[in-house]
C-alpha cells in the first residue's frame, strides 16, 4: 500500500473531497446542476434540503454509484469515475472504479445488510474478499468494531433479528472495516423509530471525534449543530446557502433556507 | 390502585381449563376416507390383473435396477447442463450487452417453443445431419476431426437433448431468483468495493438460490420422469422403456408399470429429501426466530445467570 500512499503525503492539506460545478442527469431530468463544494479532512460535512433538492445523487457520485455529467469531482486528489488522459476523460474501467470505492464507506437509509450473513459475517465480508485481508486478523477487528457500537453481544446474530437502529450500527462497522478515509451517510436515521436514532448518532459523533472526514445527508438538526463543521442546504440541484452550522441555523440569508429550516427545527 | 388490583392473586391468575371444543365431522370425514381406501386396497390385492406376483419378481430385476440407475444418470447430466447453461443464459439475459440478451432471448424463444420429444428427435438425428466434426482455421487446417456417425451416442445425446432443453426453463428461474434480490444489496456490495462477479457470487446468487430451489426441485422431479421420452433419441435403457420392453415379452404391461412407478416414486422421495436440506441451508437469516444454536446459547446464558444468584 505505502508506494500509492507517497504522492498522497503531498497533498495531506488539500480537501478530502473537492466538487466542481459537479452535475447529474438522467436521461432530460437534471438532478445536480452544478454543485461545488470542499471537505477537508477530519471535517464533517452535513447536507441537508428538501426531498428531491439531489443531495442524495450528489452524495452517490462521490462514491462512483452514479456518473457525474459534468464538471469535476475529486476525493484526495483523485477523479472520481474518470481517467483524464491527452486531454480527454476515459471512463474508468470496473476495476479501477472497485479500487476508489473501496476507500469510501457508505452507510444506506434501509441498511442493506447482507440477511444471508451474520453481523459478524457482514463485517468481514468485504476485508476478506475484496482486500484478501487474514480471517483471523478480519475477524479480530470486526470485533472491536462491533464493541465499538456497542453490539458484541449481536457478533452471531442474523440482520434479521436485530433492530433497526442495531442493524444501522453493523453497517457502519461494516464500513469501517474497510478503513476508509472518508464516510458518507445517506439518511442513517430517517427508517428508524425516534427512540433509536439516538444510539446511531452516538456512533456517528464519536466517529467524528475521532477525525473520519464524513458528509452526512440528515434531517437531524440537533445533530448537525453539535457535530458539523459545515453546514450546506441544497435545494433544486444546487447548493443554496452554506456555512459554520449555528449561523447558518440562527440567522439563514435565502429564503429557501428559511423556509425549510422552519420546517425541519 | 384499584381494588381488583390490590385483591390481586401475587402468584398471577390461575392457568384456564377450558372444555375443549369437539369436532365431530372430523372424525365422520377420517372413517369415510379409511373405508374407501381400505375397499380399493382390497379390490387392488384381489384383482389378478396386478399381477403382483409378477411385481414382485421383477421389482429388484436386475435389468430393471440397471435401468433405473441409467435414468438416474440421465437426470443428473441433464440437470446439470440445464443448471450451468440456466446460469449463464440467465445472466446474458440481465447483461447490459445486447448481443448476449438477443442470444439468450432467442435460445429460450426457439427451446421452449418446440416439444421435448420433437427436440429429442432432432438430436438422434445429429450425427446423421452431422457426421464428421472438424475444429480449426475455416478454410485453414484442421485441428481436430471426430466423425459421429460411426460413434453409438444414444446416450450421450439423450442427456444433451433433455439438458439443452431444460437451460431454457432454468434460465427463467434462475432470473427470477436474481431479480428477486433487492437493488440495495448490489448498491452495498459495490459500495464496498466488490467487483460485478464477486457481487453475484457472495451476494445475489446465496439469496437468489431461497427463490430458485423450489421449483429447482420442481424441474428436477420432473426431469426425472421426462427421461421416459429419451425413446424418441431413440435410447431404450432408461427405466420407463426397459420395463415395457419386459412387459412386452411376458405379456403383463401391468405390474411392469407399476415397477416402473415404484421405482420413480422412491427416486422422487430421495430427491425430496436433498431438497428439503438444501431449502434449510438456503434460508438463513431469512427468519427472525432464533435457530437452535442460538437458543441454545442463550439457555445457557441464562442458566449462568441463575447460578450466580443464591438460592
Amino acid at each position: 500500500m505505502t508506494p500509492s500512499e507517497e504522492p498522497k503525503a503531498v497533498h495531506a492539506s488539500a480537501p478530502m473531497v473537492r466538487a466542481e460545478q459537479v452535475c447529474k442527469s438522467f436521461g432530460a431530468l437534471n438532478v445536480l446542476k452544478g454543485v461545488s463544494l470542499e471537505v477537508e479532512r477530519g471535517q464533517v460535512l452535513v447536507l441537508v434540503g428538501p426531498s428531491g433538492s439531489g443531495k442524495s445523487t450528489f452524495l452517490r457520485c462521490i462514491n462512483h454509484l452514479e456518473q457525474v455529467s459534468a464538471g469535476r469531482l475529486y476525493v484526495d486528489e483523485e477523479l472520481v469515475g474518470y481517467r483524464e488522459r491527452g486531454g480527454k476523460l476515459h471512463e474508468l474501467p470496473p476495476k479501477e472504479a472497485a479500487r476508489q470505492r473501496r476507500d469510501v464507506g457508505m452507510v444506506f437509509q434501509h441498511f442493506n445488510l447482507f440477511p444471508h450473513r451474520t453481523a459478524l459475517e457482514n463485517i468481514v465480508e468485504a476485508p476478506l474478499h475484496v482486500k484478501g485481508v487474514k480471517r483471523a486478523a478480519a475477524v479480530g477487528r470486526a470485533r472491536d468494531l462491533l464493541e465499538q457500537v456497542g453490539l458484541s453481544s449481536k457478533a452471531d446474530a442474523y440482520p434479521a433479528q436485530l433492530s433497526g437502529g442495531q442493524q444501522q450500527r453493523v453497517a457502519i462497522a461494516r464500513a469501517l472495516a474497510m478503513e476508509p478515509k472518508l464516510m458518507l451517510f445517506d439518511e442513517p436515521t430517517s427508517a428508524l423509530d425516534p427512540e433509536l436514532v439516538g444510539d446511531v448518532l452516538a456512533v456517528m459523533k464519536k466517529l467524528a471525534q475521532q477525525g473520519m472526514t464524513m458528509i452526512v445527508v440528515t434531517h437531524e438538526m440537533g445533530f448537525a449543530r453539535e457535530v458539523a463543521d459545515q453546514l450546506v442546504f441544497m435545494d433544486g440541484g444546487v447548493v443554496v446557502e452554506r456555512g459554520a452550522p449555528r449561523e447558518v441555523m440562527a440567522d439563514p440569508k435565502h429564503e429557501r433556507t428559511k423556509a425549510f429550516l422552519s420546517k425541519v427545527m | 390502585m384499584t381494588k381488583a388490583e390490590s385483591a390481586a392473586d401475587p402468584h398471577g391468575p390461575a392457568a384456564i381449563h377450558a372444555v375443549p371444543l369437539r369436532h365431530p365431522w372430523r372424525w365422520v370425514g377420517a372413517v369415510a376416507i379409511i373405508i374407501v381406501a381400505g375397499l380399493f386396497l382390497y379390490g387392488a390385492a384381489t384383482n389378478p390383473a396386478y399381477g403382483w406376483d409378477t411385481y414382485l419378481k421383477y421389482l429388484l430385476d436386475v435389468r430393471v435396477a440397471e435401468a433405473a440407475w441409467n435414468t438416474v444418470q440421465l437426470t443428473v447430466y441433464a440437470m446439470a447442463i440445464g443448471l450451468v447453461l440456466g446460469v449463464v443464459l440467465a445472466v446474458m439475459r440481465l447483461s447490459p450487452n445486447p448481443v448476449f440478451r438477443a442470444v439468450a432471448w432467442g435460445y429460450l424463444w426457439i427451446f421452449r417453443g418446440t416439444p421435448v420429444y420433437v427436440q429429442l428427435v432432432f438430436w438422434g438425428l445429429f450425427p446423421s445431419i452431422y457426421q464428421n466434426i472438424q475444429i480449426g482455421v475455416p478454410f485453414g487446417p484442421s485441428l481436430f476431426h471426430i466423425q459421429l456417425q460411426g460413434l453409438s451416442l444414444a446416450f450421450e445425446m439423450a442427456f444433451i437433448g433433455l439438458g439443452l432443453n431444460e437451460a431454457a426453463y432454468m434460465a427463467e428461474i434462475i432470473r427470477a431468483g436474481i431479480i428477486s434480490v433487492p437493488e440495495g444489496q448490489t448498491e452495498a456490495s459495490v459500495a464496498l468495493g466488490m467487483s460485478w462477479w464477486m457481487t453475484m457470487r457472495r451476494t445475489v446468487l446465496p439469496q437468489a438460490m431461497r427463490v430458485i430451489v423450489p421449483p429447482t426441485g420442481n424441474e428436477l422431479i420432473s426431469m426425472l420422469k421426462t427421461t421416459s421420452l429419451v425413446t424418441a433419441v431413440p435410447y431404450t435403457l432408461e427405466l420407463y422403456t426397459r420395463t415395457r420392453d419386459i412387459s412386452a415379452v411376458i405379456f403383463q404391461p401391468i405390474p411392469l408399470l407399476l415397477v416402473a412407478a415404484t421405482w420413480y416414486l422412491v427416486i422422487t422421495s430421495v430427491l425430496m429429501v436433498g431438497q428439503f436440506y438444501l431449502e434449510r441451508y438456503f434460508s438463513r437469516g431469512a427468519s427472525r426466530k432464533l435457530t437452535a444454536k442460538q437458543l441454545q446459547a442463550l439457555a445457557l446464558a441464562q442458566m449462568g445467570d441463575h447460578g450466580g444468584v443464591p438460592a
